[in-house]
Formats: C-alpha cells, sequence, structure tokens
C-alpha cells in the first residue's frame, strides 16, 4: 500500500518532462549507488557476481552432451573469441528470424553443437556462462549490431517500453525516461541503462539476468509479466541496448 | 559449485596491520521459509568459518541464520612472517570449503 501511495505521489509530483533521455543525460545505474556499494562492486574480490564469473569459466571448458565438446573446444579461449560479444546482444538469428539474446545463444549453441539440453533461465550454470561471457566485454561500450533485420524487433521493444500496462497503467518510459532524478520510496529510480548483466543484486541474493528484472518491474506495476525467453523480452532487451549505445558495460555489476 | 574469493596482501613489512577479506559463494538458507506449495525449506547455511596464519588460529566466526546469501568476512590481522593464510568453511548437509592465499613479509 505505501508502495502505492508513493508511486501516485511521485507521479502527482512529476513535471511533464515526457521524453526520451538526451545522450549527455544518460547515467549508468552505478552513478545512483551509495559509496560503499560502488566499492563493492568495484573490487573483484569483494563483488559476489566474480563467484559466478569463476563457475563460468570452469563450464567454459567443461566437455558435455554426446560430442564431449566444450565451449573453448569451438571457441578457444573466452578473452579473445568472447571480447565484445555481449556489447552486440541480442543478435539477429538468421534460423530463427528473429534476435536472441546471450542466454539464448549458449542454449542454441548447447542444442545444436553439443546436444545437450537447455539450461533454465536464472539457473546457476546458465547465469554463470552469461556472466563469463558478458565479464569479457567490460569495459566496452554497448554496440548493437548495424543489423536492418532489427529494426521492426527493435520499434517493437521501443513500443513495449512507451505502453502502459498493469493495474498501476505504468510504461516503463513514466519511471525510467521521466523520472529518473526522483525517488521511489527511498529507493532511487534509475534510467534502466541495462549495462551490467547478469548482476549481482543485493535484494535478490543472488546474479539475475536483465529478463529477470524486467519481470520484477511488471509484477510491480501489476501487470502480468511476460515468460523467460519470449519475444516480447527480448525485443525489451533489444530497446534497452540501442537506447544504451556507448555506455561501457559493467558486468558484473552489483545494485541495491 | 562452490568457490571463494580471497583478498590477502602478497606483500607487507613486518609488523604492518593488513585486512583480509574472505568472500564465499552459499544460498544461506534460514530454515524459516516456506515453498509456494507450503513446505518448509530446510536450513542450509555455513555455520563456521576460521582463518589459519602459518597454521596457526588468528580469526573465527560462527554463522548464523539472519546472514545474507554470500557471507563476506573481513578482519585484520598483524604480518608476522612469510607464509600461507588458510581458510576454511564449515556448513549444513557437510558444506565444506577451503581456500589459501600466500604472503611475503619483508
Amino acid at each position: 500500500m505505501r508502495t502505492v501511495v508513493a508511486i501516485i505521489a511521485a507521479l502527482l509530483l512529476a513535471t511533464a518532462q515526457a521524453g526520451e533521455i538526451a545522450q549527455d543525460q544518460r547515467r549508468s545505474g552505478y552513478s545512483f549507488m551509495r559509496s560503499d556499494t560502488k566499492a563493492m562492486q568495484d573490487d573483484d574480490t569483494s563483488n559476489p557476481g566474480m563467484l559466478w564469473v569463476m563457475d563460468g569459466e570452469a563450464l567454459w571448458s567443461q566437455r558435455i552432451g554426446a560430442p564431449d565438446k566444450a565451449c573453448a573446444d569451438c571457441h578457444g579461449d573466452a578473452r579473445a573469441s568472447m571480447k565484445g560479444v555481449a556489447a552486440r546482444y541480442p543478435a539477429f538469428d538468421k534460423a530463427l528470424g528473429r534476435p536472441v539474446d546471450l542466454e539464448q545463444r549458449i542454449n542454441l549453441c548447447r542444442a545444436e553443437h553439443q546436444q545437450a539440453p537447455p539450461l533454465d533461465y536464472e539457473s546457476h550454470d546458465l547465469l554463470a556462462l552469461t556472466a563469463f561471457v558478458s565479464h569479457q566485454s567490460r569495459g566496452m561500450p554497448i554496440a548493437p549490431a548495424n543489423d536492418e533485420q532489427l529494426a521492426p524487433f527493435l520499434a517493437r521493444g521501443r513500443e513495449l517500453f512507451m505502453q502502459r500496462q498493469g493495474q498501476l497503467n505504468l510504461a516503463c518510459a513514466n519511471c525510467h525516461d521521466d523520472n529518473w532524478d526522483k525517488h521511489l520510496a527511498g529507493s532511487a529510480i534509475t534510467q534502466a541503462q541495462p549495462t551490467g548483466y547478469p548482476m549481482y543484486r543485493l535484494e535478490w541474493q543472488t546474479l539475475g539476468s536483465l529478463q529477470r528484472r524486467l519481470r520484477g518491474c511488471m509484477t510491480g506495476v501489476r501487470a502480468q509479466a511476460f515468460s523467460y525467453g519470449s519475444p516480447e523480452l527480448v525485443d525489451l532487451e533489444l530497446y534497452l541496448m540501442s537506447r544504451a549505445t556507448g555506455m561501457p558495460i559493467e558486468t558484473p555489476a552489483v545494485r541495491p | 559449485m562452490a568457490s571463494a574469493l580471497i583478498n590477502v596482501p602478497k606483500r607487507a613489512r613486518r609488523g604492518d596491520v593488513i585486512e583480509i577479506r574472505a568472500l564465499t559463494s552459499h544460498v544461506m538458507e534460514p530454515g524459516y521459509r516456506r515453498t509456494a506449495s507450503g513446505e518448509m525449506i530446510p536450513r542450509d547455511i555455513i555455520t563456521s568459518f576460521s582463518c589459519r596464519y602459518n597454521g596457526r588460529e588468528i580469526f573465527r566466526a560462527d554463522l548464523f541464520p539472519a546472514i545474507s546469501a554470500n557471507p563476506y568476512l573481513s578482519f585484520f590481522t598483524t604480518a608476522t612472517e612469510s607464509g600461507t593464510f588458510a581458510f576454511e568453511w564449515i556448513g549444513d548437509n557437510g558444506f565444506s570449503q577451503v581456500a589459501s592465499a600466500a604472503i611475503t613479509v619483508e
């Protein structure tokens, strides 16, 4: 109930600032955090996300499936081969005719080249592999592929971001474009820049994907969240990444 | 899959006070929560942590259900001699995790 009051209050107070965030005003969620949480992310021995990166590194060279192949058998040293990959995902998959995110790419790789069953969303191993791959792009600017085939999906992602939903009838944009410099109860409303996924959220006490974060927000506005892996969530991811073009990857980020 | 992240300075001068940080992955399930269908989730926590400096125990902690997942411990000691810090975490369901880090004291 308090949350609802806070949301309504925030909306009433909001000046009509509507519109997308100017390039020079974009800020990572990092800049909204307190210094102790920043310190936690900055030091690789205190960043709990690094536990998943380490596990991902072990999984990278673990042979699985009927062909007894590891990621490393095709892709070699991830430090070279995976550098910059997370910065351009979700990417268009010709066979599926639509964009796939990093988690889906890992599962497609497992199915096609390792004949291994897909890993569940938010499972430890999928998060670990995704974190390990994304970590290779840390510090690199987000650079979505300039692919015409992505255009309709990007447009749909943007539409979903702007579309009001749920019992509270709020669009993502109502908070993250229009009110990002304000607070919702005690928490900063951030700009929804997906710079550090998968990331360690103190509230979750675990690493989580961008899809988990999106679903959490949808539940928050009392909408029926899209299922993990649904085209809608991938389109949203695509839009968010393009919206954050040029911002450096932080994976694994820490957030409150 | 269990793993630990340790931060011990690689070098120190004799007599320096050094900070040691240890982070390990663990769910720290408190044992008070229920699943969506109402069943109790059994307790699964780390119960004890210890750090030995060249075999001598310099720090020990008991852990309890209210401690968050992936517990992070930080403590101080005096660098007396070159050698090894050995860390050990022990918990429910036979959980055991060890790690070590070397230090050179000049």
